[in-house]
């Protein structure tokens, strides 16, 4: 069994380096597609202007109800001024979990791949330090003195390790459904494969899947208030 | 003995030994998740923080357990000492 990332075709060379249209990047673009095509439906089917109370079950109730809780919970977990970064982890959360029900029809999850997580990641470690340094300035830099001095270099790899270890929880998760129900479709003889993996994929690609997208975010948010505008000062 | 079948056998080995790491995960998700119960059992009203709190730590005990993982992955299916024969 083989569950490497396939090279499709090549991209382009350069010399001996070449960069190759991979598995990941063809079901990004399936993911990529489903979002924008919903984004744009979405936007169509609702009136932004209108003030009137929506009938209860309409696309416009739902588009709502969605961006009052996105917001609501961006302002509860980054606070007032904050806020404004909701939108960016609601698409963040989109793609994920999008990219995680992607396995349900066949793709290979683009999250199963430590490249997509880890750009995710590195985005998360750039908005806290640009958030931090841009806000707080001095005193973010003394938050890594903070007991004492003597605990530079442990403050430095605690930072570094975070997206690090938010992107191993995602990638690690994911790539271990995909393996695991690869070698459960593998060992079932034919008949039995269209049924009884169910279970498994409810529980790897529906459960683990939504939870991992609303760990990342969540904790994407809590590592950016903590440096950007903590409670104590 | 062929080396190559020594590399394997003692990379899936090594692989099993790597998963011990999912002990520790294991028993830390279990008592975050007994404590979550009891939290819940003495504030019934708080039981929406209570669980996203439950659930981001559990996520955060994972994480030794998926480094684990990662590396029984690496030495079954992308192999880096197979190459230094």
């Amino acid at each position: 069994m083989d569950f490497s990332n396939k090279n499709l075709w090549p991209f382009f060379r350069l010399g001996d380096f070449s960069i190759y249209i991979t598995k990941t990047l063809v079901s990004t673009w399936f993911v990529m597609a489903a979002l924008i095509i919903a984004a744009i439906a979405l936007r169509l089917m609702i009136d932004v202007n209108s003030n009137s109370t929506p009938k209860a079950g309409s696309i416009q109730n739902i588009v709502e109800f969605l961006v009052e809780m996105m917001s609501g919970f961006a302002e509860s977990n980054l606070g007032k001024d904050l806020s404004w970064l909701g939108g960016y982890f609601f698409g963040v959360f989109a793609f994920i979990l999008i990219s995680n029900y992607s396995a349900l029809f066949g793709f290979r999850p683009p999250t199963a791949d430590l490249s997509t997580t880890l750009a995710l990641a590195l985005n998360t470690f750039f908005l806290i330090h640009f958030l931090g340094i841009s806000r707080r300035g001095l005193a973010y830099f003394k938050d890594y003195l903070h007991p004492i001095f003597f605990f530079l270099p442990m403050n430095i790899i605690g930072e570094l390790s975070k997206p690090l270890s938010l992107s191993f929880r995602l990638f690690g998760n994911i790539l271990g459904g995909f393996i695991l129900l690869g070698m459960v479709y593998h060992a079932l003889p034919l008949i039995f494969r269209f049924a009884l993996p169910d279970a498994l994929h409810a529980y790897f690609d529906i459960f683990a899947g939504s939870l991992q997208a609303f760990i990342f975010s969540v904790l994407s948010m809590t590592f950016i208030k903590e440096k950007a505008s903590p409670e104590k000062e | 003995m062929d080396p190559k079948a020594f590399v394997l056998g003692m990379s899936a080995l090594g692989a099993g030994l790597a998963v011990c790491a999912c002990i520790g995960a294991g028993a830390g998700q279990g008592y975050a998740a007994g404590k979550g119960a009891e939290a819940v059992g003495r504030q019934p009203e708080a039981r929406g923080t209570i669980m996203s709190t439950m659930l981001i730590g559990a996520a955060i005990a994972e994480t030794t357990a998926i480094y684990g993982l990662l590396v029984a992955i690496i030495l079954l299916f992308a192999n880096p000492l197979i190459g230094k024969l």
